[in-house]
């Protein structure tokens, strides 16, 4: 008897039982579920949550395999064991075994520790409520290991996991009705409860942070400086540079920054892999194109905006926002985590705004603001999360107005024919 | 008329036992199922500043015991002879005279802890509870039942402050009343010494938001009668 028969006789004999939640989700998630609608009406549609949870996550992949390899590229490279990559995106120095065995072993247990505490958590609620489970968190347990440095201790994940699928989205009625994007709120509290693990110079480089603990014992060895980019221009350092070198004085091409060979959370470094994640969600018509070029457009505006100042020299080159405000505007986008957040976070149908002219408004502000709390947050200069969670709050407000204004406008029209 | 009738309930006042069932029930209602926190969902603005250590709480919650107690007496014994159209102006007089009181002593007694709760002491004036016990219980009732009714609100708001801060310290500092229960975080003893770390979360304001707001959604999901349906 397959699996298959197995799972459903389980489902029939559990039926209307407390515990038939658990075994339908199972079920659902290993096979087709064989559930048809039975009143209403009718839509033929091959894309249920599943299958668009799905798709999110092959968008995704790319990212984790490409962070996957970073990880043991940053570990090697900050060791001094091999050489800085030198040719293109698919330079023979990166994508080596070596490399992706230390990933492996660093990330993996991310995403289990992400997808076991999570799916945990949704189960008992499940179960607690008499409901189905919700596929929900497929994409959120993908996106957590993505959007956290390598280093962080997996205890302080699973705390974050259990409050942000609870008090992010469960105490509001679960998948679906959450105002915050659940991702999100996770990041936000690793990053408030245990700032010394998510920021800093130490934790995007896999070893630094060992390497520090010996020198605080007395061992006599070099520290390992795993500064981000945005980092060390928050720092006033010129780690943006026209050749990378890996010297005394750490520096980054622009092409390392767009293929991602930088230090910064797992997932979120290359660019290229992003943009190619971004349109394949356009293209499956998962992700709205509305919010993911308004969102660019924010923060080219507020890069333009930066750059206009500086270059009107109305801020002093000693100001310790210079750097940043001075960084090309459109440099913007390959540093840092905001093409993530833009193409894979902005876009949740759920917490994003649903009308089309409040996509244009909410996009826009969540690149704009995005940057301004880059530059202006000297003590964590990446500030895409908190954008996108205030904008997440306020997106009900916009579509709310956008809603009655069509309202109106129609009333007028409707005025003017009677009249 | 009034006069009249509160007569009638004076004499008949006396007749009723100190703790009837009645007043017992003034006094152990606001704890639980009538918390002026999570139920009645005032005075929270107090209890987000000052939960992140339990000294503090625990000060607090002894000061507002005292102001609503001996306030709602003082109130309570005043209802007949206060003109109706200038009442709140009489009651905010009470009030701002007890916190006083209770500043200039933590000032003279506990000067560390009147510093460190501050403004916070001065502003129990401005705290929703007190204002709300005068007007909803005080003026209408006698001083006995006024004064249990003032310690039971005073006591369920300071119950519910304690609690938070009891989960605030000890998560977010690892500390109960200043003493590190968890181990030092600098010498990585006890807990630290396997990695554990403090919550800096815990210590920010939002936090205690979350605290209560677990506290009532586990209060009414294990009392059903309380979830209002909208």
């Amino acid at each position: 008897m397959g699996l298959k028969d197995k799972l459903h006789k389980l489902k029939l004999k559990y039926k209307g039982k407390k515990m038939a939640p658990a075994f339908n989700a199972i079920h659902t998630f290993l096979y087709l579920p064989n559930e048809t609608t039975h009143s209403g009406s009718h839509v033929r549609a091959a894309d249920d949550l599943k299958r668009t949870m799905n798709t999110v996550i092959m968008s995704l992949i790319p990212c984790l395999v490409f962070g996957m390899f970073n990880a043991g590229y940053q570990h090697h490279l900050a060791l001094g064991e091999i050489e800085a990559v030198s040719g293109g995106f698919f330079s023979s120095e990166f994508w080596t075994l070596d490399n992706l065995v230390v990933g492996l072993w660093e990330i993996l247990p991310l995403v289990i520790v992400s997808y076991g505490v999570g799916l945990a958590v949704e189960f008992v609620f499940a179960v607690i409520k008499g409901h189905e489970v919700e596929e929900g968190y497929l994409v959120t347990g993908m996106l957590v290991p993505l959007i956290v440095p390598v280093d962080t201790p997996l205890w302080m994940l699973a705390v974050a996991v259990v409050f942000g699928v609870v008090i992010g989205k469960e105490v509001f009625g679960g998948t679906g009705m959450n105002i915050l994007n659940p991702a999100l709120t996770i990041r936000a509290f690793l990053f408030f409860a245990y700032p010394t693990w998510m920021s800093g110079d130490k934790v995007w480089v896999h070893g630094a942070v060992e390497r520090a603990n010996e020198i605080a014992g007395g061992a006599q060895l070099d520290a390992i400086s795993g500064e981000t980019i945005l980092g060390g221009l928050a720092q006033g350092k010129e780690i943006l540079a026209q050749a990378a070198s890996h010297g005394k004085e750490v520096t980054y091409s622009i092409a390392d920054a767009f293929y991602g060979f930088i230090p910064g959370s797992v997932g979120e470094t290359s660019a290229i892999l992003i943009l190619l994640g971004g349109l394949f969600l356009i293209f499956s018509k998962i992700g709205s194109w509305r919010i993911m070029l308004s969102a660019v457009l924010g923060a080219l505006a507020m890069g333009l905006i930066f750059n206009g100042i500086t270059n009107a020299g109305w801020i002093a080159e000693s100001s310790k926002f210079y750097a940043l405000m001075n960084l090309e505007f459109w440099q913007h986008l390959i540093v840092g985590g905001i093409a993530f957040g833009i193409v894979f976070m902005a876009t949740d149908p759920v917490t994003a705004s649903q009308t089309n002219k409040g996509k244009w408004i909410y996009g826009f502000l969540i690149g704009f603001i995005s940057i301004l709390i880059r530059v202006f947050n000297p003590a964590y200069p990446e500030g895409v999360f908190l954008a996108i969670l205030l904008m997440n709050v306020f997106a009900p407000t916009i579509d709310h107005y956008v809603v009655q204004g069509n309202v109106k406008k129609r009333m007028k029209r409707l005025k003017l024919k009677t009249a | 008329m009034a006069e009249v009738t509160e007569e009638k309930v004076k004499v008949k006042e006396p007749k009723e036992p100190l703790f009837s069932k009645k007043n017992k029930k003034l006094l152990t209602d606001p704890l639980a199922d009538n918390n002026p926190i999570t139920i009645q969902v005032l005075g929270i603005c107090s209890a987000l500043a000052i939960t992140a250590q339990l000294k503090p709480s625990i000060v607090m919650a002894i000061s507002v015991i005292f102001v609503l107690g001996v306030g709602n007496v003082v109130i309570s014994l005043m209802r007949n002879i206060i003109p109706s159209k200038i009442r709140i102006i009489v009651q905010l007089v009470v009030v701002a005279a007890l916190v006083i009181i209770v500043d200039q002593v933590l000032k003279a007694y506990a000067y560390t802890l009147s510093k460190e709760l501050s403004v916070f002491i001065g502003l129990i004036i401005t705290n929703c509870i007190i204002m709300g016990r005068f007007e909803a219980f005080a003026l209408g009732n006698g001083p006995w039942k006024s004064f249990l009714d003032g310690i039971g609100n005073a006591a369920g708001y300071g119950v519910l402050l304690i609690i938070v801060a009891f989960f605030r310290e000890l998560l977010g500092s690892g500390t109960l009343f200043g003493v590190k229960v968890l181990g030092d975080p600098i010498e990585k003893t006890g807990l630290y010494a396997i990695g554990y770390e403090n919550n800096g979360f815990m210590v920010l304001a939002p936090m205690a938001l979350i605290t209560v707001g677990i506290i009532i959604w586990i209060q009414r999901s294990r009392n059903k009668a309380l979830i209002e349906d909208h």
